[in-house]
């Protein structure tokens, strides 16, 4: 039985760089995910405002994030903004830049979904039983709006996760780029590593993201009304 | 931006649009084959199939395409299974899709009250037939909102297949950049062509919904 892989993932610090390689993606989402979250929940309540100019601002924004590719957008960062303004951004930078942009714009629209699914006789009901417009956020529309919410970002969040794996794309070392250095390394002497090492990477990832997307669904089911 | 050269550019990148519109119905038309058969292997509980198709679920929907891909296009075939870059991209595509495309169909099939099947049964239907005539047609209206979302996903999703050579609107690009340098013009059309492509389908899947929302009946 010819080696898969196995040997040489096991080799020298191979295992090692692999993990490395992985927590540079997730460093990269980590970050995104959290400038994104916070400017998400401001956009998502400008959202629901009814000033016109501010909602047709926000809506391109968010339309024209939402239906590009996310490798367009990095290529449009990282290329772009050498070809036009003569910036030199790294692939991380870079990356963190598309990955915060487009993750504030789910989370928006996230969060805009969420506060229009309060239904009006919530905030009627309150201000019958004498709450003040503040009270009336703080113990009613906010824990609604939170319950729904908090499963969805999870699920926003494997999505960021599993999205980093493209800045390959723009040259940033991330774990894909380390399998490639490491069965390049080890071509002559185990030729079909590809297999083993390909299918560490498949196995990090899901054992980075299903316990997420367990958890976001357990709390689904635990507040569904 | 150079007029001159977006125009020598233009029928490179039709090409590439249509490749990629054609590999992306294809795995689109799989994936939905892939999710309904899942769907009901799921809604009847068939044992061991049920297991099967959760575990397949999970595995799919915790993993980026990208890797999928690797693993198709460049594991594989140490084992044995080799592909050419378009079938690769489009199992991938398939294999990534039918789980988002059978969670969107499950959701669709309970919807239905079981008062519907109960009655159709009473009628004196055919298993096959409560299916085919009474629970099927509802839970599709219920489905598109969730079906049409998945197919912009995949869609856009198609972007990756640049990374296994096949010569898309990325690659395209990529290949533009790289040799002329020709960032503003390349990226200018890249993002024109998916525009071309994804616009249409994000109008059509609203105009759907609105169409379909009243399918459902009593509801």
């Amino acid at each position: 039985m010819p080696d898969l892989g196995l040997n040489v993932l096991l080799k020298g610090k191979n295992m090692q760089r692999l993990l490395s390689g992985l927590w540079t993606a997730m460093r990269i989402s980590l970050i995104a995910v959290a400038i994104s979250m916070p400017l998400g929940i401001l956009l998502g309540v400008l959202m629901t405002k009814k000033n016109p100019v501010v909602r047709a601002v926000l809506r391109v924004y968010l339309e024209f994030i939402r239906i590009m590719p996310q490798m367009v957008l990095l290529f449009l960062v990282f290329f772009g903004t050498t070809g036009a303004f003569g910036w030199n951004l790294s692939g991380e930078l870079s990356s963190i830049i598309v990955f915060s942009l487009w993750g504030t714009a789910e989370m928006s629209d996230l969060v805009r979904g969420a506060l229009i699914s309060i239904p009006k006789h919530q905030y009627e009901s309150s201000e019958a039983l004498g709450l003040s417009r503040s009270q009336t956020f703080a113990y009613v529309i906010i824990p609604q709006t939170v319950r729904r919410l908090i499963p969805l970002s999870i699920n926003l969040i494997t999505r960021m996760i599993k999205t980093t794996s493209l800045v390959l794309m723009i040259g940033v070392v991330e774990v894909l780029k380390v399998a490639q250095q490491i069965i390049e390394a080890n071509r002559m002497a185990s030729p079909n590593a590809a297999f083993g090492i390909y299918l560490t990477v498949f196995l990090l990832y899901f054992i980075v993201c299903w316990p997420i997307s367990m958890l976001a669904r357990r709390l689904e089911k635990k507040w569904k009304d | 931006m150079d007029w001159t050269v977006i125009a020598e550019y233009m029928p490179l990148f039709r090409e590439a649009a249509f490749l990629t519109v054609r590999l992306g119905l294809t795995g689109i038309a799989i994936a939905i084959a892939v999710g309904i058969a899942c769907a009901v292997v799921l809604y009847y509980r068939i044992p061991v199939l049920k297991t099967l198709v959760s575990f397949y679920i999970e595995l799919s929907r915790n993993t980026p395409l990208l890797v999928q891909l690797f693993f198709i296009y460049y594991g594989l075939p140490k084992i044995g299974i080799s592909t050419n870059p378009v079938v690769c991209g489009i199992s991938g595509l398939a294999f990534l899709g039918g789980s988002y495309m059978c969670e969107a169909f499950r959701s669709g099939l309970e919807a239905i009250p079981p008062i519907q099947s109960e009655s159709a049964e009473s009628l004196g239907m055919s298993r096959l037939q409560v299916m085919r005539y009474v629970i099927f047609p509802q839970a599709l209206s219920i489905s598109v909102p969730a079906l049409m979302a998945n197919v912009i996903f995949l869609m856009k999703e198609t972007s990756i297949f640049s990374a296994v050579s096949i010569m898309d609107l990325m690659f395209t690009a990529k290949d533009l950049i790289g040799l002329y340098y020709r960032t503003t013009e390349s990226l200018f059309l890249l993002v024109v062509f998916y525009l071309i492509i994804l616009l249409p389908i994000s109008i059509l899947g609203s105009l759907l919904e609105r169409r379909l929302r009243y399918a459902g009946f009593g509801a």
